[in-house]
């Protein structure tokens, strides 16, 4: 069996099917003796993945081996463990694991290290309550052991924050490897415990990282490290490598940086290939922090730009993406493109292709000053040309974002009008040219953008016939390679094109109407009708310029007065998908419990029960009537976006205006050899004897010009904040990228979301509102006369400590009682007085009288503290004579929170914060929350679920919006940012710190208030609240 | 961390595949057939890393790799692992399978895949570098092979 088993081994790595054999990898693992054993984990490590379902069976044997006496079974039980154990099968072994960390002998301990290791790195959080034992093994004596644990703190460790502790221990142990402390045995080539070193080299940089403390702490042994490796082996390299790494990446020490940057020499300089690439990858490190260094090793970097070895190529390139500057881009870029067209690996391509278009988007308008009066145009045709190779090579590998970046770049242009146009212009030209030409080769991205540009911008160009340009256009839709997504964008182009040629568009608009493609047969419709049609065309000049200076508003709020008007009207109000969700399962949560049973009292003053408009009723009548008349005017607005907003450039109905610019046609090619032979003479030149070698030195200078003295600043401005941008005229410019940033930032929201339901959840849980603490608290005249009641007392404690440590102790601080004997309770008022000092300072809510009969009388008030709330409990004994004992029973009527305090499951709570959402026992769960109104702006945006509802507005004195402000203010504890005009913005958050920004305009009558939070449930929540403080005022 | 670790012959035949990382049946050979495309076609007198390639990783990853005489030992990993490191790692593995093999070859690998991957395992344990000491190593597979001699004897 042994044998078949590695047989079968063998046909899977040789990528044969063998999965009938894996189920007998299990049972030899299972049932055999040691050998049989190791060949069945063996296959089994092969065979099986984490997710596969056989590994269950696994689970007894791993556990019965790893209690087995036998070493090797337990060694054999460890590494397949590390190896395919999956996320829910960990608890299941951790203990017996945990317990090998004790193990006599090192090679467990090693070896159960590396498998917490891997379960950290699986499931962080599962092995949280063992990081002092990782501490324990990095003080283990076994040097091995040490060895291993220091994976975990390289990994624990990028989050530096809380080991700086550590960095004492580390550099004592890197001092004692340094020093040849270690046993003999772990030397290598007699240099001590290399792998060690560079474990530890890399720790301590993480460590060191922006810390000039901790910094100060390792330079001694840095510097030791730097002498000792000096002995020619590939280990001491290694070491020395990440020694220069970490040198750079702590808080700088000139002297240190010196020593780094020598070896950087030795490294870029040595014969071996090796130690190049890694000086090479060293140098694209340090010249971030250091730029001078590049130009002292420029002549090797040249020599590496035509080394044969493409990885070392790669890497030099890399480097010069880095030192790029104004003055060196375009000699960059076009060894770039050098590199690019000799390559053929599709990764390599898509990588450095969207590198050479950061940099032409970088510097579009790349001129040097010095030149900057004589030829402004022929810089640009350098971006255009730049941009035109990226595409043809880089082609249909490219980003989805590249094109739309450039094409950005040219629609939205820059502070200069005749700047753009010339761009323009020149890109026209160029495009044209490249039409005449061969196009079949010509990726499809590419042609898009040609297409898109021609059909844009043509008119700018007043010596090309438009038939000229029709006719290429239309002779790249007959090209059987298109596809039919670009002959789309060559469509759309035709029918930007303006006035005249109707023979022609009717002639093409005839033979695509009978396309297979119903999108074109579409687009050659309206093509068709707009050519045709004079009035159209006469009437979409006056479009675009609304379109245009319009700002795309995604808060619609030019449908609010629509939306008020179809609420007035009775329509239902829109309810997000995820809220639809969630009523539907409330709905469900009703079922199973009564409704009434788990309802505040108040709430019975509001007639109705959806909580979502209370103050309206939901009509379904009318509704229909609404809905057709919004997609009546969604349609005829999108009809107007499709048709124009794309055709026309902001001044495409004034072609006549830009057409004095005059025509260029600069060669290109002359270009880059000025600019060279330009920068050349900037930098002195070298004296240089052998000739063959002048190439390389102007290439070199040509290279490196601008990282001198002079303009180093530019440099390292470069690296801390990107130059400015192509600097884009203050108009919307989201066309294209708020898509990006905008799905981003709600992809954020939504995490946070859901972060703030697990805080939120811990937060509301404690709540009690007052209302029902009436009805639960229970006070027995009994109690109060007899005798012997500490026991009670003590019963009642207990529960309490109970409840604050199931809810993690941090929420909810009940006092109990606070006793005041003999206090009369008709001051009741003023018993906010007697609260314990560190109290009284908090903001409260009025004292509320619970209960009261002869003997005693019970009274409550709410105290918000940041983190908490606090719900005192005064009790006042009215009658005279003394009361020895108090038994005070909590009991907490509602029904879900009895059963979350006895078996607190996740799913039990979730339930149960919704149903408290609904019923608002949380009320006093939010605090105001102090922002600016610039703040509160980002904050609005980065927002994602959103209420909107018209509330009562108070009307009883000057200024209603302000009083109603105001009223809600006092009532809901919120925080009122500004008030400008008819509109108001108000801010709060919760304990557990998600905001919730409310938005309120007087619209008539009523307060249009629009709420926002990351939180799904809580503008709901607020907004009924602030509905229930308006109707009780 | 090291994903993967794959060896193999001159014409791209797998001698030994080892992943830490799971990838599905076909993918794995699609590496191997990518990888071995990649190295091969490097001359001997180039540097022994390789960046890029789209399967494993993206551009998180480095193939570090030697070449003797047959084999190609290639050691797929992410940035977090020293590339002059790995590159005597591969060194300290080669020599201990020619200690316990006795001038080891490629026809070893084949006949005794199985303690090629015992050995490797006393080396690399689920993706993380264990045991960098050569005679160590060597001391773990001596003891398990004594115990599998004594095994045997018992059955005679």
């Amino acid at each position: 069996m042994r044998e078949i088993m590695v047989r079968a081994m063998y046909c899977e790595m040789l990528g044969y099917d063998a999965s009938f054999t894996y189920i007998h990898a299990i049972k030899l693992a299972q049932q055999g003796g040691v050998l049989e054993k190791r060949v069945g984990y063996l296959a089994v490590s092969l065979f099986l993945n984490e997710g596969h379902e056989l590994l269950l069976l696994l689970v007894n044997t791993v556990l019965k081996d790893l209690q087995s006496t036998n070493l090797i079974e337990v060694c054999m039980a460890l590494t397949v463990v590390a190896q395919v154990f999956p996320k829910d099968m960990i608890p299941a072994v951790l203990p017996l694991v945990e317990d090998k960390l004790s193990h006599p002998k090192e090679i467990i301990r090693r070896k159960a290290v590396l498998a917490l290791y891997k379960f950290y790195l699986i499931a962080p959080n599962q092995v949280q309550h063992i990081h002092a034992k990782f501490c324990k093994a990095l003080s283990d004596k076994d040097p091995g052991v040490m060895a291993s644990s220091l994976h975990i703190y390289l990994q624990l460790i990028r989050s530096p924050d809380s080991y700086k502790d550590l960095t004492g221990s580390f550099v004592t142990i890197l001092k004692q490897v340094l020093g040849g402390k270690l046993p003999v045995d772990f030397n290598y080539h007699s240099v001590p415990a290399p792998w060690l070193q560079i474990q530890l080299l890399r720790i301590l940089s993480l460590l060191g990282k922006e810390d000039q403390s901790t910094s100060e702490l390792m330079y001694e042994v840095l510097d030791e490290s730097l002498r000792r490796a000096e002995m020619n082996h590939n280990i001491t390299y290694a070491i020395l490598y990440e020694c220069v790494k970490a040198v750079y990446t702590i808080h700088p020490k000139a002297e240190l940086l010196e020593k780094a940057a020598r070896c950087i020499g030795n490294f870029v300089l040595s014969p071996k290939i090796n130690l190049k690439y890694l000086g090479l990858k060293a140098l694209t490190y340090v010249v971030q922090h250091d730029a001078k260094l590049a130009l002292q090793h420029q002549m090797t970097i040249i020599e590496c730009l035509d080394h044969s070895d493409f990885t070392i190529k790669r890497e030099t390139l890399e480097l010069l993406f880095r030192i790029t500057n104004a003055q060196n881009v375009t000699v960059i870029v076009e060894k770039m493109l050098d590199f690019l067209r000799s390559c053929n690996d599709e990764h390599t391509i898509i990588h450095l292709i969207g590198k050479v278009a950061e940099l032409a988007e970088k510097y579009p308008f790349n001129k040097p000053e010095f030149m900057n009066t004589l030829l402004p145009m022929k810089y640009n045709s350098w971006f255009i040309q730049t941009m035109n190779d990226v595409f043809s090579i880089g082609g249909d590998l490219l980003q989805q974002d590249d094109p739309n970046n450039f094409l950005r770049l040219l629609a939205e242009g820059s502070e200069s009008k005749e700047e753009d146009d010339q761009l323009r212009l020149y890109a026209v030209e160029s495009y044209l040219t490249v039409l005449k030409g061969h196009t079949s080769h010509l990726p499809q991205c590419f042609l898009q953008v040609m297409s898109w540009v021609l059909g844009e911008y043509a008119h700018l160009q007043e010596s090309v016939d438009r038939r000229e340009v029709i006719r290429l256009l239309t002779q790249l839709l007959d090209q059987r390679s298109v596809s039919s997504e670009t002959r789309v964008w060559i469509l759309s182009a035709l029918t930007k094109i303006p006035e005249g040629q109707t023979d022609l568009i009717l002639d093409l608009a005839e033979s695509l109407s009978s396309s297979q493609d119903t999108v074109l047969r579409q687009q050659a419709q309206e093509l068709r009708h707009l050519s045709q049609d004079s009035q159209l065309r006469e009437f979409k000049p006056v479009a675009v310029v609304c379109v245009f200076s319009s700002q795309v508003d995604s808060s619609l709020s030019f449908l609010d007065g629509f939306v008020s008007e179809a609420l007035a009207a009775g329509a239902a109000p829109y309810k997000p998908p995820h809220q639809r969700q969630e009523e539907l399962c409330e709905d469900r949560a009703l079922n199973l419990e009564p409704y009434s049973f788990s309802l505040p009292v108040s709430l019975s003053s509001c007639s109705i029960t959806d909580r979502q408009s209370p103050t309206l009723l939901s009509v379904s009548s009318g509704l229909s009537g609404n809905s057709a008349e919004l997609s009546q005017k969604a349609g005829s607005s999108t009809l107007i976006l499709e048709g124009v907003k794309r055709v026309w450039g902001k001044d495409g109905y004034l072609p006549q205006k830009e057409a004095t610019a005059p025509p260029v046609d600069e060669p290109s090619a002359a270009v880059q050899p000025a600019s060279q032979q330009e920068a050349a003479e900037r930098i002195e030149p070298r004296p240089e004897p052998s000739t063959q070698n002048q190439d390389k030195q102007q290439l070199a200078s040509s290279l490196f010009v601008g990282l001198g003295v002079g303009s180093s600043v530019s440099l390292l401005g470069k690296s801390e904040a990107p130059p400015p941008r192509f600097r884009k005229k203050p108009r919307p410019h989201e066309s294209s990228s708020s898509s990006g940033t905008s799905k981003r930032s709600s992809d954020s929201s939504s995490r946070s979301s859901r972060n703030t339901t697990d805080s939120f959840l811990y937060g509301s849980f404690p709540e009690e509102e007052p209302a029902t603490s009436i009805s639960t608290f229970d006070h027995t005249p009994k109690s109060t006369t007899a005798n012997g009641l500490s026991q009670n007392k003590d019963t009642k404690e207990d529960r309490h400590a109970n409840t604050s440590q199931i809810l993690g102790g941090d929420m909810v601080i009940v006092r109990p009682s606070t006793i005041q004997d003999k206090h009369p309770p008709s001051v009741s008022s003023d018993l906010t007085a007697l609260l314990p000092a560190d109290l009284k300072d908090l903001p409260h809510s009025d004292v509320i009288s619970l209960t009261s009969d002869p003997s005693l009388s019970l009274s409550s008030c709410r105290l918000f503290r940041d983190e908490a709330l606090l719900l005192v409990i005064f009790i006042s004994n009215c009658t005279e004579t003394v009361i020895k004992d108090v038994a005070v029973q909590l009991t907490l009527k509602h029904k879900h929170q009895q059963m979350t305090l006895k078996n607190f499951f996740l799913l039990q709570v979730f339930e149960f914060m919704r149903l408290i959402l609904m019923n608002s026992i949380l009320s006093v769960t939010h605090r105001p929350l102090v922002v600016t109104t610039e703040e509160y702006g980002k904050l609005w945006l980065s927002l994602s679920h959103d209420v909107k509802q018209n509330l009562k507005l108070l009307t009883d004195a000057g200024d209603p919006l302000r009083t109603t402000l105001n009223a809600l203010k006092d009532a809901l504890q919120l925080h009122v940012v500004d008030i400008i005009g008819s509109e108001g913005i108000v801010a709060c958050r919760l304990l557990s710190g998600a905001p919730c920004l409310l938005h309120c305009r007087v619209n008539g009558a009523a307060l249009a208030m629009w709420l926002r939070s990351p939180h799904p449930a809580l503008p709901d929540f607020i907004l009924y609240h602030c509905q229930r403080a308006l109707a009780h005022h | 961390m090291i994903k993967a670790i794959l060896i193999f012959n001159n014409h791209g035949k797998p001698r030994l595949i080892r992943f830490y990382q799971y990838f599905a049946e076909d993918m794995q050979q699609q590496i191997i057939r990518e990888t071995f495309h990649l190295v091969s076609k490097r001359d001997d007198n180039v540097c022994n890393f390789l960046e890029g390639g789209s399967l494993i990783g993206g551009s998180d990853y480095k193939l570090i790799y030697r070449h003797y005489a047959t084999l190609y030992f290639v050691f797929c990993v992410d940035s977090s692992e020293s590339e002059l490191g790995i590159l005597d790692l591969i060194q300290v593995f080669v020599e201990t399978l020619d200690k316990c093999f006795e001038n080891v070859c490629e026809l070893d690998l084949i006949f005794h895949m199985d303690k090629v991957h015992y050995i490797l395992q006393e080396v690399v344990m689920g993706g993380m570098v264990l045991e960098t000491n050569m005679n160590e190593i060597v001391a773990q597979v001596e003891l398990q092979n004594r115990m599998e001699k004594s095994e045997v004897n018992q059955v005679i």
